[in-house]
């Protein structure tokens, strides 16, 4: 076989093409937006659904986990709830199928510091901001959330507000049947401002639904900002998750992935450090089992000097499940005193779990400190012994020693509501095992 | 009355046999020090009464109040009344002191059928033992054994077994690696959980410890069976003479 040559469309890519043809005139968005959609799609066309030789989803293979591409997505015809994070007060922004429902959603439009507007809305009356400039626009899986994207929001946060109440962008599938959306949101915190932003993927177990969602996350000079992203998707959901982060100066950075749905989840994130003194973490926790496939794969770029990152993954894998990190750092030319550490560790429930840890370091600095580890194993033995030798069951010293380990990667987050609702969560996952 | 009887008992760790036919009594309330030279079987003797993996028994049986414990998993063992201070107490990242200690007791307590001892029943028993040990809130806080000294996991070690209030206690070279002042304080811990109703198994290599733990009886353990048995006075004349003569003769 040859890598170069794509004679041949898998049927998931000719279905794309026929949608794009059919959806290409109907899609919302008007003048800029449709030179844009026109545009990705193009890129998608000539790569095609990225494969196994393209090393950047070399254990994510999306021509060969996406057997079929669904329908799109109608908007929702009821309106309802969407589910929260246990014990979360946030004001709630609802995407479902794809398209910000006002109806489904309770968020305080007036909040001083805030400016929420729907995505085309925007599109049509900002043209200050140019959608999709931001780390990650190359990557195929963002040109088919360009080409197709359904709707979504922009969020601004005003220079200096703090926004106390975490803002949740919830995306729900409410469909009876399998079908794709492809939201696309936008979040600018400008400079000096605070904010606690929540993301979360829900739907129905048993649909093979399709989620492709781009977040751009802007941040401003010396803006805090945690970003906490929850994949609780139903178990036939196919979905794919590009967050695109530009970090100006002196900014205070946290993002957190937590995962536990879905049978194919990626979560790719690109991130740039434009401007000195940033800190920023960038962890996650995932938890899965059966043959559940969960992909956590990072780009990170140093491009200015005196920032420091720290990236930490880890994943507990049972049954059949197979995880993934990819890492990569680089560290440009000029940014000296650049800081950055990352870490993965995979803990194996089972002997048929997989673990795939891809960290990569290309630095062009030459003062710099920068590091990674990885790691990937069972329950230590010698540990487990020591729990039970205090009376505690087998089963109990494994889920206070999975809790544990999990425990030491939420323990990251900053907001203590949403660390306890990650918590319980991941409790309440391992009391499905047991 | 015989509270841990160890009959004929045979253990193999990887196909090498370690233990080799030892038999070794111990009466409620009594004890017990068990000594002898590197390589003899004592800490082997430890793990397999404590039920760690990869030991295979391969003859005799261990019977606890009476009963064989050989079949039960270590936890079974400690809801029995097991206890075993590791020689190496291991780091446990990520599981706060006070949390594993209460897991620990109340998952012992639901196995013999008792209830859980409240919050505040809890906090007592713990601070009061921790204040005797010099342990401070702050370690109980922390996560089990992580970032102490030696000297503290071995304190952590007398702590969790004054919490628990196990039946039997085996205290595998628990002066190893102390100082003369740790050893005093986790002696002195030791010696106020002794009790009509709590056998020791006092596992050394030295005499030294004996000063301050003063066993009953002295059992010396050479090539995996006990080669001598007397009283307190048998480890100092080990002190004085050494090792050598056991480990001539039990060949």
């Amino acid at each position: 076989m040859n890598a170069d040559v794509r004679a041949v469309k898998t049927p998931a890519e000719q279905a794309l093409s026929a949608a794009f043809a059919a959806a290409r005139n109907k899609l919302p968005g008007k003048g800029s937006v449709v030179a844009l959609r026109e545009d990705a799609f193009r890129r998608f066309d000539a790569s095609g659904l990225p494969h196994r030789r393209i090393e950047e989803w070399k254990y994510t293979d999306l021509r060969a986990l996406m057997r079929e591409a669904k329908p799109l997505a109608e908007p929702a015809k009821t309106t309802g709830k969407v589910p929260g994070l246990s014990g979360v007060e946030a004001g709630r922004i609802a995407i479902v199928n794809g398209r910000y429902e006002p109806g489904w959603s309770d968020f305080n439009a007036h909040d001083p510091g805030m400016t929420l507007t729907e995505l085309f809305a925007f599109a049509a009356e900002e043209a200050s901001y140019r959608l999709g400039n931001v780390p990650g626009k190359d990557d195929t899986a963002v040109s088919l959330n360009t080409a197709f994207m359904t709707g979504g929001v922009v969020l601004r946060v005003k220079k200096g507000a703090r926004i106390e109440k975490p803002v949740h962008i919830a995306h729900v599938f409410a469909g009876g049947a399998g079908a794709a959306t492809y939201p696309r949101s936008v979040v600018i915190v400008e400079a000096g401002a605070r904010l606690t932003l929540i993301e979360s993927f829900d739907g129905p177990d048993r649909i093979d639904y399709q989620v492709n969602s781009a977040l751009e996350l802007v941040i401003g000079e010396g803006a805090h900002v945690d970003h906490i992203k929850v994949g609780r998707d139903g178990d036939a959901a196919l979905r794919i998750s590009t967050l695109g982060v530009t970090v100006d100066g002196k900014a205070n950075y946290r993002d957190f992935a937590f995962t536990t749905g879905g049978a194919v989840v990626r979560n790719q994130t690109f991130v740039r450090f434009g401007r000195e003194g940033t800190e920023a973490s960038i962890s996650g926790a995932t938890l899965i089992k059966n043959r559940q496939h969960v992909d956590n794969t990072l780009v990170i770029e140093h491009a200015a000097g005196g920032c420091t990152s720290r990236e930490r993954f880890r994943s507990v894998l049972d049954g059949e499940s197979h995880g993934v990190f990819q890492g990569k750092i680089v560290v440009e030319p000029r940014a000296q005193k650049t800081d950055a550490k990352m870490a993965s560790h995979a803990l194996l429930l089972s002997d048929e779990a997989e673990a795939d840890n891809k960290p990569e370091l290309e630095i062009f600095a030459d003062d710099v400190q920068c590091g990674h580890g990885a790691t990937a194993g069972a329950l230590d033995s010698g540990l487990k012994f020591y729990l039970m030798s205090r009376g505690i069951p087998e089963k109990q010293a494994e889920a206070l020693l999975i809790q544990a380990f999990v425990g030491e990667a939420i323990e990251d987050i900053a907001y203590e509501d949403v660390r306890e609702a990650l918590l319980q969560a991941s409790v309440k996952w391992l009391d499905a095992r047991a | 009355m015989a509270f841990l009887e160890v009959k004929n008992l045979h253990v193999e760790v990887e196909d090498k046999k370690i233990l080799n036919g030892l038999t070794l009594s111990v009466d409620k309330g009594q004890v017990a020090a068990i000594m002898g030279p590197n390589g003899s079987g004592k800490s082997t003797l430890a793990y397999v009464l404590a039920g760690k993996d990869n030991y295979k028994v391969t003859e005799g049986d261990v019977l606890l109040d009476g009963e064989s414990i050989l079949d039960m998993a270590p936890d079974e063992r400690a809801a029995k009344g097991m206890f075993l201070a590791f020689q190496y107490p291991v780091e446990v990242p990520g599981v706060a002191t006070m949390t594993f200690l209460r897991t620990a007791l109340n998952a012992q307590r639901k196995t013999r059928g008792q209830d859980e001892l409240s919050t505040p029943e809890f906090m007592k028993l713990v601070r009061d033992t921790a204040g005797h040990l010099g342990i401070s809130q702050d370690m109980l806080r922390r996560a089990v054994n992580v970032g102490f000294s030696g000297g503290e996991k071995k304190r952590n070690e007398i702590l969790q077994m004054a919490v628990l209030q196990p039946r039997l206690a085996v205290l595998d070279e628990t002066d190893s690696g102390l100082d003369i002042d740790a050893l005093k304080i986790v002696a002195d811990g030791v010696n106020r959980l002794r009790s009509p109703e709590r056998s020791m198994v006092v596992i050394t290599h030295y005499q030294r410890l004996l000063n301050y733990i003063v066993p009953d009886v002295v059992h010396v353990l050479a090539k995996g069976r006990v080669a001598k048995s007397g009283g307190k006075e048998l480890a100092l004349e080990l002190e004085a003479k050494g090792y050598a003569q056991f480990q001539g003769e039990a060949a």
